[in-house]
């Protein structure tokens, strides 16, 4: 099923630790007005610092684009980021648990893509990195209708 | 008490109970203020030569792998100066998340709220040692 995505809807610098700051309670604002719980906005809130912390560590600083999405059933929230630094040349060491190259505990790739719902790197060594997460509204699943 | 930002981060103030130093931590911290509060309190135990460091998180509403480093290497550092560290009050879905994030701060004690943390240090001193093998009823 295709998402629909409205426009971005917002764009924040990552450049220091009070940008990563903002990007926390940007995404927190972002998550509570989507309605979602108060363990989901905490998942969707701490993947956020672990990868835009990737990128001004790693990546020497960048962006993140905030979108939310609508898939006709759910309300969900994407969120890229995106640097212009050394790229990642292997990307399935980097998901390891325990690999670092940045002198912390390694757990921000991996944990990330385990707090969200839809994870993906695009990564080009020399040209830089965009890591792009969805969460997507956990509700109590609604009961199917018209079934026999 | 407001300190110019960004020239100066918010810095987490120490305080001393007895023998204890409390920590109390709230809403957003950044980086530059954790890393100055693990060396603040490293300083704080050796010169006072508490024998606790009770950890109020109870006003945190996310710890992720940068904060929860930091919190272990405080409780570290102290152990090494002799001093207890308790991790007081985390929140539910911040303890969920840190499980699903592969970080549970296995050397860490911890403790629901400051007053059981204060229990804990001065009651029962071993009870927080989190594994002390060997001591067994038989």
């Amino acid at each position: 099923m295709e998402a629909v995505s409205r426009p971005v809807t917002a764009e924040l610098p990552i450049g220091s630790d009070a940008d990563l700051s903002r990007v926390r309670q940007r995404v927190r604002q972002a998550a509570t007005d989507l309605g979602f719980g108060l363990a989901q906005q905490t998942k969707v809130v701490t993947a956020a610092s672990e990868l835009a912390r990737n990128t001004l560590v790693h990546g020497g600083g960048g962006l993140m684009e905030m979108t939310s999405l609508d898939d006709g059933h759910r309300r969900g929230l994407r969120l890229s980021f995106v640097d212009h630094g050394p790229g990642i040349r292997d990307v399935e060491l980097a998901l390891t648990d325990g690999y670092t190259s940045g002198g912390g505990l390694g757990l921000g790739l991996g944990g990330a893509r385990r707090l969200m719902q839809h994870f993906t790197i695009d990564t080009t060594p020399g040209q830089g990195t965009t890591v792009t997460v969805e969460a997507w509204e956990q509700g109590v699943p609604t009961a199917r209708r018209g079934t026999p | 008490m407001t300190v110019p930002w960004p020239s100066r981060p918010a810095q987490v103030p120490v305080l001393a109970l007895g023998d204890v130093l409390l920590v109390t931590l709230q809403g957003e911290l950044l980086d530059t203020a954790a890393e100055q509060l693990q060396q603040d309190i490293a300083q704080r135990v050796a010169r006072s030569g508490a024998t606790g460091v009770v950890i109020d998180i109870s006003g945190v509403d996310i710890v992720d792998s940068f904060l929860g480093r930091v919190l272990a290497e405080i409780a570290a550092n102290a152990r090494l100066m002799a001093a207890r560290t308790v991790l007081a009050g985390m929140r539910p879905a911040v303890a969920m998340t840190l499980v699903e994030l592969g970080l549970t701060l296995p050397g860490l004690a911890t403790a629901l709220d400051v007053e059981r943390a204060l229990e804990l240090l001065s009651g029962h001193p071993l009870a927080a040692v989190p594994s002390d093998p060997g001591k067994e009823d038989t």
